[in-house]
């Protein structure tokens, strides 16, 4: 088990550049996402971890130890870091034994036990073993495929979107054993993803990358709760993105006077709120009033979105029991604070997301 | 928020000593210089034609072409290609029709037969009907004998097409009002078109390239003037004269097929319909349709068949060599097995690159060998003999020239295969097995090899076959003394020893077999591989 420590890597394939000046560290034992729209160059920072890449500029270093930088590289083979690709890539020649034994040194390819154990620790029956890979399901063999990066005992697991071709009931599923099975292992993982939820709900740390840089990198709810900027605001997470005048540490908004989460000079801000910070009332209470457009409805709870008489959209989110229809007109409250961004940095596509 | 620096700048190998350093990129261009030599070498007899051309001057060419005998030839040629393909086209669809979309019993059966006179390599169908009926020496023999050697190559496109059409459209169609014939005729048989083409221009080129059929019916096309110009001046510009007409005729024709094709786009054919079409019933015709497939299946099956089996009884009593028979055998299984490996190890590099570095330049390889192999054998062969003792004349009359022929006109038989399998292989398998630790050499061995191995296999076996029943550029090239069963059918049935001939025919004719039964199995993936030979293209994409 290791650590992973990327610094200031560039990439460029030809004159595109894919990765600039990246700087991450990864905890010993730690699990982080790397979460990112696609093409923001994240399946690149790891094909550079992995070794079937080299950095243009930068290193890589495994526990301290350079695996990639000026003038070298270490072999993708000898950096005892396991990959599990994009729909598991299994050797289509090999039964799932054949291919969990693949990066075993040769005497114990043989040994069966090892095998079960294997599959075992990813939550599959032994009796998969003598199958091919193609008479699994879509979710079992991305458990075969971490099975078979885990055996060798790596330093570290690199999960390359293992669960974006996976239907959504089977997504939840497999993602669990795969986080069961890799706090079993105590591996160190890295795991690239464009879901935030995924990346929000399994890792200790989410780095967030945008245009081939770093933008930010933090646990799962400082993520959340303090995105750098509102891009990453709007990418992690439903928000509402209001208009704001700060005076005295307040912010003064189409959804009243709202408390600021952390301090703010005076002067034009734009204010981001969760959607699940909003509470509605019956008109007629306090607080501006909003007329109900639509309600998507998803069982356990809904998205109300809410036009105010400016014309301002935005949504809320409510539990699933007692909920406004279409055409209402309901008050709104703020449940916590607002995070300010000072308009001078605001970020420029900054806007309201549904 | 910005991640905890790095524990120092100092880079040290993970395992010391055991780094490699960047030097350019990472795949070195040996694969391309492969591939490039072997489109050179597939470009040879074509760049030789050429080079004689410029070499004899526009007054020698003029001399050479403009004259009452090529015009004969283009006469002669030319009809026989324009009736074959018309013929062809006709039967083709006709037994298409009638197996794919008719209620016939036995429809299964009935495709077998009509992909088997594949199996009787033309020169053989040939022989089988002039020992028969030797006043067949006529444009009218030419015709019946090419057409029922040939018919299957429209058949075969066409059967896969009716497979790919949609029944949902037949049914719209009847739904509007229209009758049996005008489901065909406005429906059907527009959504053939490519099929149809595809098929009449593979025909068109054979019958451009046969030889040895045309030879034993003596009647004279640009082929047999090349061989006969040939043996009686060896290698004079005459013969290239010939073959450069030759040349151009197909080159035309490959020409004409790229700009019809080009215009109306690919028809998507064999993507798999869920809903088999349910057979239209033929009613009072239905004894007809029988009769009639069964009267093809006679004439290009059971006549060049029991023509054969005739002469093996005819001559068992006389002439059987027994030990002759085993010995030719021998040679030509072990000289195919040889080409067979050649030939597809110099597919490796270019259907590797066609797949892992698409791109103008793998397309331009991929394409020189296609263009290369779908020159006539006899010019492949003429331009080998002459470059052969004019500038390697150590190699002339070695099967190393013998086996660069065979590579030339059969290479996109293992191509096709190969990069098929190729495609099977995607790099991703080679990283993920380099992250579970496996060396470049054990990569190869327990991953790329095992994937590949279908694909190489399946070229192989093409090529294999195809040079059991090699006759035109064997009878050139191949080394004084070395012996194959097209040869040695060739000089027993020039000397009119029919007796003799008949057990090398038969031995061909059962190795050609197990291939015949693999395209009628999967019409469409097989034909791929034997229409890239002579289409001077990839398969369908």
């Amino acid at each position: 088990m290791s650590s992973l420590t990327v610094t200031d890597v560039t990439k460029s394939y030809g004159a595109t550049p894919v990765l600039t000046g990246v700087d991450l560290h990864v905890p010993e034992g730690s699990f982080t996402a790397l979460l990112g729209p696609s093409g923001c160059g994240k399946t690149t920072l790891l094909r550079l971890v992995a070794g079937f890449d080299d950095p243009d500029r930068g290193t890589v270093e495994v526990s301290g130890r350079a695996v990639a930088g000026p003038g070298m590289s270490v072999a993708a083979r000898r950096r005892r870091i396991g990959f599990v690709p994009q729909e598991g890539g299994l050797f289509p020649h090999l039964s799932v034994a054949g291919n969990v034994a693949f990066g075993l040194p040769r005497r114990q390819r043989r040994d069966t036990g090892r095998v079960r154990e294997l599959l075992r620790l990813v939550g599959l029956d032994a009796a998969l073993a003598e199958r091919s890979p193609h008479q699994l399901s879509g979710g079992q063999q991305q458990r075969v495929a971490l099975a078979r990066a885990l055996a060798p005992a790596p330093s570290l697991v690199l999960l390359d979107e293992p669960f974006s071709s996976l239907d959504a009931s089977l997504r939840e599923e497999t993602r669990q054993a795969v986080a069961d099975a890799l706090a079993a292992a105590g591996a160190t993982a890295v795991l690239v993803t464009h879901d935030q939820a995924e990346a929000l709900s399994m890792a200790d740390q989410v780095a967030v990358l945008r245009g081939g840089r770093l933008v930010q990198l933090a646990d799962p709810r400082t993520l959340y709760r303090s995105p750098h900027d509102l891009d990453v605001a709007t990418f992690v997470g439903e928000s509402v993105v209001l208009d704001a005048d700060v005076r005295a540490g307040r912010a003064h908004s189409a959804l009243g006077v709202l408390d600021l989460e952390r301090a703010c000079p005076d002067g034009p801000a734009r204010v981001l709120l969760r959607p699940e910070q909003l509470r509605l009332g019956r008109a007629g209470g306090s607080g501006p009033l909003a007329r109900v457009r639509a309600v998507d409805f998803f069982g356990h709870d809904a998205r109300v979105r809410l036009e105010l008489p400016s014309g301002v959209a935005f949504s809320a989110r409510l539990e699933g029991w007692d909920l406004p229809a279409a055409g209402d007109d309901v008050t709104v409250g703020v449940l916590g604070a607002a995070l300010p961004f000072p308009s001078a940095e605001g970020a420029p596509a900054a806007h309201v997301s549904a | 928020m910005s991640p905890a620096a790095g524990p120092g700048t100092t880079a040290r190998p993970a395992v010391p000593g055991r780094f490699r350093t960047r030097t350019g990129p990472r795949r070195p261009p040996v694969t391309l210089l492969l591939a490039a030599a072997v489109a050179l070498l597939a470009l040879l007899p074509l760049a030789y034609v050429l080079a004689a051309m410029v070499d004899v001057g526009w007054s020698g060419v003029r001399e050479l072409v403009f004259r009452p005998r090529v015009g004969e030839l283009l006469w002669n040629t030319g009809r026989l290609v324009g009736g074959t393909v018309a013929l062809c086209a006709v039967l083709g669809v006709g037994a298409a029709w009638l197996v794919e979309r008719a209620a016939l019993p036995g429809r299964r059966v009935w495709h077998v037969l009509l992909v088997a006179p594949l199996a009787v390599p033309a020169f053989v169908n040939s022989y089988a009907w002039i020992s028969l009926l030797p006043g067949l020496d006529t444009y009218g023999g030419a015709l019946l004998v090419v057409t029922l050697s040939y018919f299957p190559f429209v058949y075969l496109p066409v059967v896969a097409a009716f497979r790919g059409l949609d029944p949902a459209l037949e049914d719209t169609a009847r739904g509007l009002g229209l009758s049996g014939w005008a489901v065909f005729r406005r429906v059907q048989l527009p959504q053939l078109r490519v099929a149809l083409l595809g098929g009449g221009l593979l025909v068109a080129l054979h019958v451009l390239a046969e030889f040895g059929a045309l030879q034993m019916l003596r009647y004279p096309t640009f082929t047999t003037a090349i061989y006969d110009q040939y043996r009686a001046t060896f290698n004079g510009p005459g013969a290239t004269a010939l073959a450069a007409v030759l040349l151009l005729l197909c080159l035309l024709l490959l020409l004409a097929e790229l700009r019809l094709r080009g215009r109306r786009g690919y028809a998507r054919t064999g993507s798999g319909v869920a809903r088999a079409g349910r057979p239209v019933r033929l009613g009072a015709g239905g004894a007809p349709a029988l009769l009639a497939l069964a009267g093809l299946v006679a004439l290009s099956l059971a006549v060049p068949l029991g023509s054969l089996a005739l002469w093996m009884v005819r001559g068992s009593s006389t002439t059987l060599d027994r030990s002759a028979l085993l010995e030719t055998t021998g040679t030509t299984l072990g000289l195919a097995a040889v080409a067979a490996a050649v030939t597809t190890a110099m597919a490796l590099p270019t259907g590797w690159l066609a797949v892992r570095a698409r791109g103008r330049m793998a397309t331009l390889l991929e394409r020189s060998t296609y263009l290369g192999s779908s020159v006539p054998a006899i010019v492949i062969a003429l331009a080998l003999v002459t470059v052969a003792i004019e500038v390697t004349p150590w190699i002339y009359q070695t099967v190393p020239v013998l086996l660069a022929a065979y590579a030339i006109l059969f290479l996109p038989r293992a191509i096709v295969p190969v990069r098929a399998a190729v495609e099977q292989a995607p790099p991703l398998y080679d990283d993920v097995a380099a992250s579970l630790g496996s060396s470049a050499l054990d990569r190869v061995r327990r991953v790329t090899l095992p994937l590949l191995a279908p694909g190489l296999g399946a070229g192989a076996a093409l090529v294999f076959l195809a040079v059991v029943t090699e006759l035109t550029a064997t009878l050139l090239l191949a080394p004084t003394g070395t012996t194959t069963l097209a040869t040695a059918f060739w000089s027993a049935s020039s000397a009119l020893e029919y007796g003799a001939a008949a057990p090398y025919a038969v031995v061909m004719v059962l190795l050609s077999a197990p291939a015949t039964v693999l395209l009628s199995r999967d019409a469409r993936r097989g034909l791929d591989a034997v229409t890239a030979r002579r289409t001077g293209r990839g398969p369908l994409p």
